[in-house]
């Protein structure tokens, strides 16, 4: 939740490839510890990705997806030079905004 | 003129606010507890406005026929289709079958991948749900050699 986000934003034709890889525990709350305790659930619960400012993307998430996140997706009419920015939210109500210009 | 200014500096702060805090169909779509707890694909499916899921040659999954890692398996979802507003993607045998919603805008493809956990070896599921109401899937067996949930 420290470590910043990788986004890889390449333009290619008309639209751009976003890679997203994101650093978050993503506990699903069914996991017991060593202590046989069961690891609460701690999962991204809301991504949303602006291109220039203006919103384009947002996801619900649950808890079965991947540690340390992974997301793809292709805005169209992204060029080089343009900025994404994605956002996500978790159950605990943590944030974490990131921004990158496509290349 | 000092206070027209600040009038203008707050009123765009407020609609600063607005736009982020979501434009018309997202306002509502915060977080929905009723997808990620349903058991079923269909109840899933249910959750966002869709109806009785029917299989479609126009919605792909694509995931890997085998997954050497259970706790990273990518999956996505994409259709050629036009008018969906949601695109989900699903896990049957997980205990939270819903893994992800996609909301689709146009300013994006229906192409979306992402990496989730399979705790054993289950059907997947790509739904889309279209502005009208239909749920059209496409699903894809995939093997899990070794489960995800830490089991």
């Amino acid at each position: 939740m420290a470590d910043p986000m990788r986004i890889r934003a390449q333009a290619a034709g008309d639209k751009a490839t976003v890679r997203v890889l994101m650093s978050h525990e993503m506990e699903t709350g069914q996991r017991k510890d060593a202590a046989g305790k069961t690891v609460p659930a701690w999962f991204i619960q809301e991504v949303t990705a602006t291109h220039n400012g203006k919103p384009v993307m947002s996801a619900e998430w649950g808890p079965g997806v991947s540690k340390n996140p992974f997301l793809q997706f292709a805005v169209k009419g992204a060029k080089a030079g343009d900025k994404i920015a994605i956002t996500w939210k978790d159950n605990k109500g943590d944030t974490r905004t990131d921004e990158a210009t496509v290349s | 003129m000092q206070t027209r200014r600040k009038t203008i500096q707050q009123s765009m702060v407020i609609a600063g606010l607005l736009a982020t805090a979501g434009f018309p169909q997202f306002a509502n779509a915060a977080f929905n507890k009723v997808g990620f707890d349903a058991k079923s694909i269909q109840d899933a499916v249910k959750a966002y406005g869709g109806g009785t899921v029917s299989e479609s040659k126009d919605v792909t999954v694509t995931a890997p026929d085998i997954a050497e890692n259970g706790a990273v398996v990518p999956l996505g979802a994409s259709t050629t289709l036009t008018g969906v507003k949601h695109m989900l993607v699903l896990v049957e045998k997980n205990p939270s079958a819903l893994i992800a919603m996609f909301h689709v805008s146009d300013a994006v493809d229906t192409n979306f991948l992402t990496r989730a956990k399979m705790g054993q070896s289950s059907d997947v599921y790509a739904v889309a749900i279209m502005a009208d109401g239909k749920a059209l899937f496409a699903k894809k067996e995939v093997k899990v050699t070794l489960g995800g949930c830490g089991g």
